[in-house]
């Protein structure tokens, strides 16, 4: 009915609604759905991951490609977590917040707390000394879909993150050239639905020390290097996921070293509104202590 | 490398082997239950479909009869089954219906509860997704 698209007239329009009303074509276009909710929380339960201790949504420990929360393109979506990791000398607190906007952007914010207990005192720093380290990032979704679209395209997203330490006096006398420091990274993650496995794989350009909870940069260098990460989740049910992750860093530091951060974890989604992680780690040598290995527990609740 | 430590490494070896792989070409189907499999699933899809106020409204006007005729077919032959999908393609049949990531995802979830209800193993729910995931880039707009 051209005619009734041309026309402005209410009177003509009406009558064109009652035309079309009353028209029986079966291979008419069905009626449009009303508008979309502002939060659908309709993505797929547990392909949003959970929020990493730096605030990203992801693995435990490794940013991924995801948009957090639960919101499709039309949405918003977001999450709230806390973590706690125990390890052999040190205790490591974390928690945040993130928010997906329309499955394209995510904004995170974290603050990560590291109590040294009796390490302090080996690293000539005083006893029962806390580190602390607040995170905001930045992230965009730039192609694909996680669950979507042909197999070899992943989605990748590019991301940024903010990091400040507070206690600049101790890192930079640990040797850090700073207390702050930004990092930005490439994530690809794809969920391979023929073998119920997800893959995830990131670069990241970093000059953090033990991801700046030890500071920026070191004597020698202050530039940027590249850290590997990479993970990787088996989906046995659609509120299980098993997996494990593994995370390079430099090691810029003379005071200390540092290795690469691994863990392998379980993660439980009873809903698209709850999550909770178990998660063993091995955060090999932080500071002066060698062997560091743990337990990760995490929270998180969203839409 | 650093000290990875190695029972990480057996952790990561132990989730590549134990994954289940894609089961094969030829049992899809079967596992899915064969014609009267897929018809129960299928039927069990449609009737969430039109109960769902997330997309219920896509299918107000719609021969369901035909159209449920049609996606069985395509899901038997995509399964691999001795069947030809007859419809339009994709896109031509979705055209002009403002399909939304959000719809696709609430029939993905009909489509995995109708399983659920039939019995089918999640790795064998995913083999069927891993077929019709690809088709969603025709289907969006």
């Amino acid at each position: 009915m051209p005619l009734c698209a041309l026309s402005r007239l209410t009177v003509l329009a009406a009558a064109c609604l009652l035309v079309a009303a009353g028209q029986a074509d079966p291979d008419a276009p069905v009626p449009r759905p009303g508008p979309a909710p502002l939060a659908d929380s309709a993505r797929l339960r547990g392909t949003a991951g959970v929020a990493a201790i730096e605030g990203s949504s992801g693995g435990g420990i490794v940013p991924w490609a995801t948009i957090a929360g639960y919101g499709s393109e039309d949405a918003v979506g977001g999450t709230a977590h806390v973590t706690v990791i125990r390890l052999s000398d040190f205790k490591l607190a974390a928690a945040g917040a993130n928010i997906g906007l329309f499955n394209r952007i995510e904004v995170s914010y974290a603050r990560q707390v590291l109590d040294t207990g009796r390490t302090g005192q080996g690293l000539g720093l005083g006893r029962g000394l806390t580190l602390r380290l607040d995170t905001v990032g930045l992230k965009v979704r730039v192609l694909g879909d996680v669950v979507y679209g042909p197999v070899l395209v992943p989605q990748i997203a590019i991301g940024v993150q903010f990091k400040q330490n507070a206690r600049r006096s101790i890192v930079t006398a640990l040797g850090a050239r700073g207390a702050t420091g930004v990092d930005v990274y490439a994530a690809a993650t794809k969920l391979l639905l023929n073998h119920s496995v997800l893959v995830n794989a990131t670069v990241r350009l970093t000059r953090a020390n033990q991801a700046g909870l030890l500071g920026f940069g070191g004597p020698e260098s202050n530039g940027y290097r590249p850290a590997f990460e990479a993970s990787i989740a088996w989906l046995p049910s659609r509120n299980l996921a098993i997996g494990a992750e593994v995370r390079t860093q430099p090691s810029m530091l003379h005071s200390t070293r540092s290795s690469p951060w691994v863990d392998a974890f379980i993660a439980w989604f009873p809903t698209k509104n709850v999550s909770a992680t178990l998660a063993y780690l091995q955060f090999g040598t932080v500071g002066t202590r060698d062997h560091q290995s743990g337990v990760q527990i995490s929270a998180q609740m969203g839409f | 490398m650093h000290r990875w430590g190695s029972e990480m490494r057996l952790v990561i070896l132990a989730i590549l082997l134990t994954a289940p792989g894609s089961p094969a070409r030829a049992g899809l189907y079967e596992d899915l239950g064969s014609k009267p499999g897929i018809t129960r699933i299928v039927e069990g899809m449609m009737r969430r479909n039109k109960a769902d106020a997330r997309v219920g409204p896509h299918f107000a006007n719609a021969d369901l009869d035909r159209l449920r005729i049609l996606i069985i077919a395509q899901v038997c032959e995509l399964a691999g089954g001795p069947c030809r999908y007859p419809g339009r393609s994709m896109a031509v049949a979705h055209s002009g219906m403002g399909v939304r990531p959000r719809h696709m995802n609430a029939l993905v979830e009909n489509l995995q509860d109708a399983m659920v209800e039939q019995n089918v193993p999640f790795a064998t729910q995913n083999a069927l997704l891993a077929r019709l995931a690809p088709l969603s880039t025709e289907i969006i707009e």
